[in-house]
């Protein structure tokens, strides 16, 4: 277990900057998701930290040592791709042993480490088996063991899931929570999955185009996003902007202002904003309306239960006041 | 017609032509060969009318003392040369396919030997083994004072192997384009799955570049004896089977006794072995290397 303390690190590919001087801390023990776009550089972000990208500038601390240049296998890290990079022709017992039998382990203490990482991931009946004759989910965990029997300080996820069935993604998205609770270490987890972010993070960095839009616990940024981009990338379905020349008579001029879909309510008598239902999305346990409004452009909203507007029917959207989010130059305004 | 053609008709119109001089390139003359080789014919017609001889002309390939030579001589030269190509062409491969500067312009040169003749790569060779002063002779003179010199081409225990190196030469960059293909085919995250297990450069090709070329190291094994057991141009232009039948391969031995010495009756005996033998060989490589891979 360790902190993970990212001071001023730049990335430049040739002449273009990837990552302009970012500056993080990853609290020991956390669970810390990088979110953002593709392309705005988490997985170069987490590959510096595991050392198979060089960093152009700054330096990078796992438990207060400085291992920008230490070598990928003494940084004490270890890391589970998206494609789980499993060594095809090895068993799985193989695959979680390589990294002790390279460092020249005895095979009793081997196999007993490879048992017990077994055991947590389920993976037993399956040791001797090669990663062809696994299923994904399988496999992910095979990833995953090869990662646990290193004892690493730091845990490194890049989009362990997304080549996952969305049943499955749900499964483990579960089960690498309780994974972090039992084994307690510090876990560094990419994804451009918000929901991900949301249900798994103590910690989620929001990133854009290489720099910090900003840090924190998911529900705070779900509450209080510090700027348009995080408020727009952080709830789903997104959040609404309100366009028009002045949606919203107490916001300071030039003001943007949004509005989370279910913070807002409808009404068929009566409410702040007429609108014209465009389309509706039934889920079920809630339904997304899509509506256009004279006063405020387009409008997602979401209701519980099942709502039977018909498209073209005028319904009145009035939002909660105190759920509003007023940004000015990009900012969020307290309060 | 089989169920399986219905309806295929316009797919069996394309591959006709393909088959068609399949057949009559190949097939045709390897059953008159088939026939030939129970018989006395003579590459130019003689009076006398070609007998049927039975399987004489097996029982004589099968004590042949030059027979049995050029059997050694190929399996020698084979043996030599399938690892030796290999090798060049697994490292000159790795070189490429590594982040090196110019490696457009490198891998453009290295498969130049791929687009001479056989017969100019001989005349280059010829001349780096001249003696006493070319230039390999020169290099050794640097070491073994300025009078010695070995001569390559026209020593019988020297012989095989200036072969074994210029034919490796010559076509190493067929095998190197396909293990560059295998090496582009090794996924790039498994290196650095490795290198995070601490796998060392060494233990990065033994464990995962070794084990992901495996179907092809297969391929490449398969054809390159094929080709090995082939051997005749270089052997032709250079040696001409010399000195004392050192370098006198199968197909060489074959050649000699069915154009030189007019008997195509006994070369004819000589091709069925030879195709036998070859099959054989490539089957039992497949069967055999298949089965190890396989769980
Ligand atoms: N080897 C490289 N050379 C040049 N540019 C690169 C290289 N690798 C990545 N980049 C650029 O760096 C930026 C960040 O890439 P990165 O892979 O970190 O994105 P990401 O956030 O992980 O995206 P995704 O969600 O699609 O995986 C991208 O704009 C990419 O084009
Ligand atoms: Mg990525």
């Amino acid at each position: 277990m360790a902190d993970v303390l990212i001071q001023s690190v730049t990335k430049r590919y040739g002449t273009v900057e990837v990552v302009p001087s970012l500056n993080l801390e990853i609290p020991e023990g956390s669970f810390t998701v990088l979110v953002g776009p593709s392309g705005c550089g988490k997985s170069t972000l987490l590959r510096m930290i595991a050392g198979l990208e060089t960093v152009s500038d700054g330096k990078i601390f796992i438990g207060g040592t400085d291992i920008t240049h230490t070598a990928p296998s003494q940084r004490g890290v270890a890391m589970v791709f998206q494609s789980y990079a499993l060594y095809p022709h090895m068993s799985v017992a193989e695959n979680i042993g390589f990294g002790l039998r390279l460092a020249g382990m005895g095979k009793s203490e081997m196999e007993g480490r490879v048992r017990e990482a077994a055991d947590i991931l389920q993976l037993g009946p399956l040791l001797d088996r090669k990663p062809k004759q696994l299923s994904g989910g399988q496999r992910q965990r095979v990833a995953i063991g090869r990662a646990i029997v290193r004892k690493p300080k730091v845990f490194l996820f890049d989009e362990p899931l997304s080549n996952l069935d969305a049943a499955l993604r749900a499964q483990m998205r579960v089960e690498l929570s309780e994974l972090h609770e039992r084994l307690g270490s510090t876990m560094v987890y990419v994804t451009h999955d918000q929901v991900e972010a949301m249900t798994m993070a103590d910690q989620i960095v929001v990133l854009n185009k290489g720099h910090i839009e900003q840090v924190g616990a998911p529900m705070h940024l779900y509450n209080a996003p510090a700027t348009p981009f995080v408020a727009g990338f952080i709830g789903s379905p997104k959040m609404n902007f309100l366009q028009g020349p002045k949606p919203w008579a107490s916001a300071p001029q030039g003001a943007l202002i949004g509005i989370r879909p279910e913070h807002i309510t409808l009404s068929q008598t009566g409410g702040q904003w007429p609108a014209t239902v465009r389309h509706v999305e039934h889920l079920g346990g809630e339904t997304l309306v899509h509506l256009d409004s004279e006063c405020v452009g387009s409008l997602t909203v979401k209701v519980t239960g099942d709502l039977s507007a018909q498209a073209g029917t005028t319904l009145h959207a009035s939002p909660r006041p105190e759920m509003l989010h007023v940004f000015t130059d990009g900012q969020r305004v307290s309060a | 017609m089989p169920t399986i053609f219905k309806g295929r008709s316009q797919e069996l119109a394309m591959l006709f032509p393909a088959m068609a001089c399949l057949v009559l390139i190949i097939v045709v003359p390897f059953c008159l060969s088939i026939g030939f080789s129970f018989t006395d014919q003579r590459l130019m017609p003689r009076p006398i009318p070609t007998r049927f001889v039975g399987l004489t002309n097996y029982e004589r390939m099968f004590a042949d003392r030059l027979f049995w030579q050029a059997i050694g001589n190929t399996v020698l030269f084979t043996v030599l040369v399938v690892p030796f190509q290999l090798m060049i062409s697994l490292c000159v491969a790795m070189a490429l396919n590594a982040a090196i500067p110019f490696r457009g312009l490198f891998r453009t040169v290295s498969i130049l030997p791929l687009l001479l003749p056989i017969t100019v790569v001989v005349a280059i060779w010829a001349v780096l083994y001249r003696i006493p002063t070319g230039p390999l002779n020169t290099i050794y003179q640097l070491f073994a004072g300025p009078e010695a010199y070995i001569d390559f081409v026209g020593g019988s225990d020297t012989a095989m192997v200036a072969i074994v190196v210029l034919s490796a030469w010559a076509t190493f960059p067929y095998q190197m384009l396909i293990y560059l293909a295998g090496l582009q085919d090794v996924p790039g995250d498994l290196y650095e799955a490795a290198e995070l297990d601490g796998a060392t450069a060494w233990q990065r090709f033994r464990f995962v570049t070794w084990p992901c070329l495996r179907n092809v190291n297969i391929f490449l094994l398969i054809i390159t004896t094929i080709q090995a057991l082939k051997l005749f141009t270089q052997v032709s232009v250079m040696t001409k089977g010399g000195p004392n039948g050192s370098t006198t391969t199968i197909i060489y031995y074959l050649f000699q006794q069915g154009f030189t010495s007019q008997k195509i009756g006994y070369a004819s005996a000589i091709s069925v072995f030879f195709f036998i033998a070859v099959t054989t060989i490539a089957v039992l490589q497949r069967v055999f290397l298949k089965n190890e891979g396989e769980q």
